[in-house]
Order: C-alpha cells, then sequence, then structure tokens
C-alpha cells in the first residue's frame, strides 16, 4: 500500500508541457484533474495524472502574461479545467479544441481569482 | 385548507444551493412525508404552478432563470425560499459569485430557514404559503391589487 | 440527412432535479451532438479558505453537496491533516468510514429513486426513497442532521457512536437487506425497466479510460478504479474490492450501483464488528504549515481529489475541490452522441449528476 500523505509533485516548465503530458497519455495516464494558484510571481498550475492508482503531479509555474499550450490536444477532457482557470484566473492557453471564451462560468466580475486583471 | 378550491401545485427550482435543500424537497413528497396529501404536486411547468419554492442563493447567472420562472407563473403565485441560502445567502454570503437571498431579484412571500431545511419546516412552509394564496385570490376576485409585501408572513421553523 | 436543429435543455426542466444546461443538435430524432454549459450554481466557495480559517472551513466544504457532505468534509479534513502531519486516532477512521459508507448507501438509494422516477416508475421511486430514510434516520440519531451532518474535523471527529447504537445500526441496515433485495429484482429483473436500461447510453471500456470516467460510470465499462483501494479510512483492514461490470450500458450502471449498496452494508457491519475503543480525535493547534497535500477519495459518484495548501497562517492559500461529476461531464456528452432524445433525461441521470459538487 503506497503512502497515502505521499504528495509527488513533480516541476515543468511551459516549453516541456506538452510533450511531457503526450508522453504520460501515451503511458496510459489519464488526468485527474488541472488547478491553478495565484501566487506572486504569477500562476501556479498543477496537472494531476493517473494510472493504477498511483497519482503523478506536474507542477508548471509561469508568469501572468504567458500563453501556455492547451493539452485539450491530448487529452479533450482536460477542456473543463482549461477554460474554468480561463474565467476565474484569466490564464491565457493557445489552441483549446473546445473553447467557451469566457462563458463557461459567468461570473459578476471577470477572473475573480485574479482580482487586478 | 378547505378556502383553497384548487389543488397547489409548486414548481422547484434550485438557486445554487448545496442540494441539502433540495434533497429534502424532495423527500417531502415521499412516503415519510408525503406532501401529497395535501394535494400537492410537484410539476415542472412554470404555467402550472401555484407555488414556487426556490432553494440556494441568487447568483449572476441563475437571476434571470428565477425571474423568467416567476415571470411565467399565472397569478395569484406564492413563493416560498427555502433553507438558510434562500433566505440571505447564508453561509456562502460572502462568496464573490452570491448576489443574496431570493429576495433580491422576486419577492418572497414565506421564509423557511435551515441548513438544510428539515422537511418538517418545508411542509410548514408550504402550508403557510396556502394561507398567503388564499388571501391573494381573494384580493384578486375582488379586483384589488395584489400587494406582495403585504403577504410577507415570516416562519420560523 | 435530416435537417438540424438545436434544442436548449435546461437549466429548469421537468426531469432534472438540478441546473445543468446542454445545448442539444439533433437530426431527426437522433442528438449528434451535445454542448453543456454550466456555472448555474458556480458559488465560489473555494475562495472562502481567505476568510474562514482552516477549522472553520470545514462546514463550508461539506456544504459543497448536501449528498456527500460527509465525503466532502473527509476530504477536506485528510488534505488538511496530510499538509500539518496530524495522525488521527484508529477508532475515528473507522467511525469516519462507517458514516461514509452510510452516505453511499443513502446516495445511491436516492440515485435509484431519481431512475425510477425518470423512466416513469413512480412507485418504485417512492419506495427507494422510503427505505432511504432509514438511513437518513441512522445519521439523525448518531450526528444530529439528516443532510448536512458537520461531524468530521481537522483531527479526528466531533461524536462518538456508542456501542449499543452500533449494535443497532448494524441490525438496522442488515435488515434492509431484505427489502433492498426486493427493489433490486425489479431494477434488474422487471421487463420494462430492462427495456429502458439495456443497451442505452453504451461506454465502451476505451473510451471511459481515455475521457477519464470516474466512479460507477468507470467501474460499468470494466475498468478496475475505485479509490477505496488507496485505503483510505480502514478499507485495507476491511478486505475491499471494487463492483465492477463489463458492459458499459445505462443498465450495468445500475448494477454497480445495487451492488455497491450491498457492499456498503456488508463494510459496515464489518466495521462495526472489528471498531477498537479509544479516542475519536486529537487536538490540532497552531497554524498550517507552507505544505502541500493532494488526497483522493471515493465519493457515491467517483473519485473526488482535494488539494490543500498551506501558507503558515491559520488560513489556507489555496483548497481545490474536483469533484467526480466534474470529471465524468466528457463521458456524458460522448454517451449523448448518437442517442434518441426520448434517452437524453436518462443518460443524463445514469452518470449521477451533482451540479452543485461540479460547480462549487
Amino acid at each position: 500500500m503506497e503512502d497515502l500523505r505521499e504528495t509527488v509533485i513533480i516541476p515543468v516548465t511551459a516549453s516541456e508541457l506538452y510533450s511531457k503530458v503526450s508522453d504520460l497519455n501515451e503511458d496510459g495516464y489519464r488526468l485527474v484533474q488541472a488547478c491553478c494558484t495565484k501566487v506572486s510571481e504569477g500562476f501556479e498550475i498543477i496537472y494531476s495524472f493517473d494510472k493504477e492508482h498511483e497519482l503523478l503531479n506536474l507542477k508548471l509555474t509561469i508568469p501572468e502574461e504567458e500563453e501556455i499550450m492547451s493539452i485539450t490536444g491530448i487529452t479533450w477532457s482536460a477542456f473543463i479545467y482549461e477554460n474554468e482557470m480561463q474565467d476565474l484566473f484569466g490564464v491565457k492557453f493557445k489552441h483549446m479544441s473546445l473553447n467557451y471564451g469566457g462563458h463557461f462560468f459567468k461570473v459578476s466580475q471577470p477572473t475573480p481569482w485574479n482580482p487586478k486583471n | 385548507m378547505s378556502y383553497v378550491t384548487k389543488s397547489p401545485w409548486l414548481i422547484h427550482y434550485d438557486g445554487s444551493s448545496c442540494n441539502g435543500c433540495d434533497i429534502e424537497v424532495l423527500a417531502c413528497l415521499t412516503p415519510m412525508y408525503d406532501v401529497e396529501r395535501f394535494g400537492i404536486i410537484n410539476t415542472g411547468n412554470p404555467k402550472h404552478a401555484d407555488i414556487f419554492l426556490i432553494t440556494g442563493a441568487i447568483n449572476e447567472q441563475n437571476k434571470a432563470v428565477v425571474k423568467q420562472i416567476y415571470e411565467q407563473m399565472p397569478e395569484p403565485k406564492v413563493v416560498i425560499a427555502v433553507g438558510i441560502c434562500a433566505t440571505s445567502g447564508g453561509i456562502f454570503k460572502e462568496c464573490y459569485n452570491i448576489m443574496g437571498g431570493t429576495d433580491t431579484v422576486i419577492p418572497v412571500d414565506v421564509y423557511v430557514p435551515g441548513c438544510a431545511a428539515r422537511p418538517e419546516a418545508i411542509i410548514d412552509g408550504v402550508v403557510k404559503g396556502l394561507g398567503v394564496l388564499a388571501k391573494k385570490k381573494e384580493a384578486m376576485e375582488k379586483g384589488l391589487p395584489i400587494d406582495t409585501a403585504k403577504g410577507k408572513e415570516k416562519e420560523e421553523a | 440527412m435530416g435537417k438540424r436543429t438545436i434544442i436548449p435543455f435546461g437549466p429548469q426542466h421537468p426531469v432534472l432535479p438540478e441546473p445543468v444546461h446542454l445545448d442539444l443538435v439533433i437530426e431527426d430524432e437522433t442528438v449528434v451532438e451535445a454542448i453543456p454549459s454550466i456555472g448555474f450554481i458556480h458559488r465560489g466557495l473555494e475562495k472562502l479558505v481567505e476568510k474562514k480559517e482552516y477549522t472553520e472551513m470545514v462546514y463550508v466544504i461539506e456544504r459543497i453537496c448536501g449528498i456527500c457532505s460527509f465525503g466532502h468534509g473527509w476530504g477536506y479534513c485528510l488534505s488538511v491533516e496530510g499538509v500539518m502531519g496530524v495522525e488521527i486516532p484508529e477508532r475515528a477512521n473507522y467511525l469516519r468510514t462507517i458514516w461514509h459508507e452510510l452516505s453511499r448507501m443513502h446516495s445511491h438509494l436516492l440515485w435509484l429513486g431519481l431512475l425510477a422516477d425518470g423512466f416513469g416508475f413512480e412507485s418504485l421511486f417512492m419506495h427507494c426513497w422510503r427505505i432511504r430514510e432509514k438511513v437518513l434516520d441512522i445519521f439523525e440519531k448518531t450526528t444530529g442532521g439528516r443532510v448536512i451532518f458537520s461531524v468530521c474535523k481537522v483531527g479526528g471527529v466531533r461524536k462518538d457512536i456508542d456501542e449499543a447504537t452500533l449494535k443497532e445500526i448494524s441490525s438496522v441496515v442488515d435488515g434492509m437487506k431484505k427489502e433492498l433485495k426486493e427493489l433490486a429484482d425489479v431494477f434488474l429483473e422487471d421487463y420494462s425497466v430492462k427495456n429502458r436500461l439495456c443497451g442505452v447510453g453504451y461506454l465502451s471500456k476505451e473510451d471511459a479510460a481515455e475521457l477519464a470516467a470516474v466512479g460507477p460510470m468507470a467501474r460499468a465499462s470494466g475498468l478496475k478504479q475505485d479509490m477505496r483501494l488507496l485505503g483510505h479510512g480502514v478499507y485495507d483492514k476491511l478486505g475491499f474490492e471494487p463492483c465492477i461490470e463489463t458492459a458499459g450500458d445505462s443498465y450495468a450502471r445500475c448494477k454497480v450501483r445495487i451492488r455497491e449498496v450491498f457492499q456498503s452494508i456488508d463494510l459496515i457491519i464489518k466495521a462495526i464488528e472489528m471498531i477498537p475503543d479509544g479516542d475519536i480525535s486529537v487536538p490540532v493547534k497552531g497554524n498550517v504549515p507552507a505544505n502541500e497535500c493532494v488526497v483522493r477519495l471515493e465519493q457515491p459518484r467517483g473519485e473526488a481529489f482535494y488539494y490543500a495548501k498551506g501558507a503558515d497562517s491559520k488560513f489556507l492559500e489555496r483548497m481545490r475541490v474536483r469533484t467526480p461529476t466534474n470529471q465524468n461531464i466528457p463521458a456524458m456528452v460522448k454517451t449523448l452522441q448518437g442517442c434518441d432524445l426520448a434517452d437524453v433525461p436518462m443518460l443524463i441521470l445514469t452518470i449521477d449528476p451533482c451540479i452543485s459538487c461540479t460547480e462549487r
């Protein structure tokens, strides 16, 4: 039995994210979730993958303005998380396969988690 | 309740509740509590409904939906806010996307607080709402304007 | 090729207990595409971590959803305990597992009722909910609440269950088996019910894996995926094995859930036999250190994900909850493609959607 408290978080850079996710997908990992945290340097995005109950997390830290590559081309189900991050934080994605353009969550103020925008 | 000549039907909409009140509303319909003995039927069509039962607080996105359902309902009608979120916003009041209780968009006749509101309290609230409905109906028959504010009663669970 | 029409479905619809909106692109009577739009109950409660201390936040997290409220409270507590490095007493683990399995029973019975209502079998709906009240009575007796318990806290649980009540719970759930068997026979053997469920909404094993389905949806398509295998609580000691079906249709999803209700009963009885004496909580003091923790828990609807990040203060920096319905939406959209318009409400029901969970 794995140690429940063990949280494996591997840092990645924006340029290697796409190939890394692609490798994991080939390996049979499934996307568990993606979430964003507002930190002083910009955004910290965690992508979690699972294979046979083993969890693997990729952590990407990017400056606020940077556009990152969408992973919907690899796992389509990521559209939910990417649209959520786009609406709530204002993270910018390139080549999203399903882009709601900010209408996924309708909120009273734009990007409530990142009010400076 | 002999003064109600038509069986009151209700429509239920989940504003932004946590489902706790919604499942209690449904539990009211089932054998344990059985509001159907009062002739109350849960309908999905606003035009068939006399009572609008709303759970959960109002947010930016469902504001228009709630308003539209209210406007589609024929007069006389009664609005019952079930649960503390529908009453005032409750625990979610401070959330960025919550505007407040149901009365921020439509007039409310009966408030049923509780988190989650118990089926007994919901039934009490609905029965109280029937009284308001009868008054409104009377006013309508006499050709008086229906003053929603006057029918306001507070239900304490 | 027929004419294409777009039908907006929801958020307020007679068959929908909860607000979800779909744009259904149909050709004659067949759905070609379904585009979901959500956000009708988005509250933004994760952001309340900035205003509520970590000990208070558990009450907010529980109110993500009134159906799996205990599970959310547990997941939150586990993640914060992980960040703080707190070990909770064994008895608390047993109690949490018992309440969690009871929640699963009530959630699955609720779903079975809604399913029966969905295919127009009103009396079956009523019977499912009648039996469910017995579970709610146990909750009320042990925690004081019917749907929201607030019994889990960081460091353990708030209430103990005494010996006599544990025995009573054991006999009540055991007694439910007979009635459940009768209902299960209707769901699984009745000709008209089978007619509505068999072969409807097929999701292949490959698609389920590709679209990352979770919970009963994945298990009905033959994937062995259940977070209880991770051994949170005392599942490892109870000898837990997931229920798996291979047909991948609505009937299989129904069967998985029915089997899980019976399995939950067995798990509860076993846990009650094994529960040790001892404390039910440890005192937790001080700030949450600047650390991260990820926890996954099997809710009635599938795998839920909790991420907590401390900031060396009483307030967490980030609390993220990813709920099972959120993950099942792509699979739902996939099963909707190519189905009959009349089957749409049924298919939406079979993923057991919990929109409050999804939108938080």
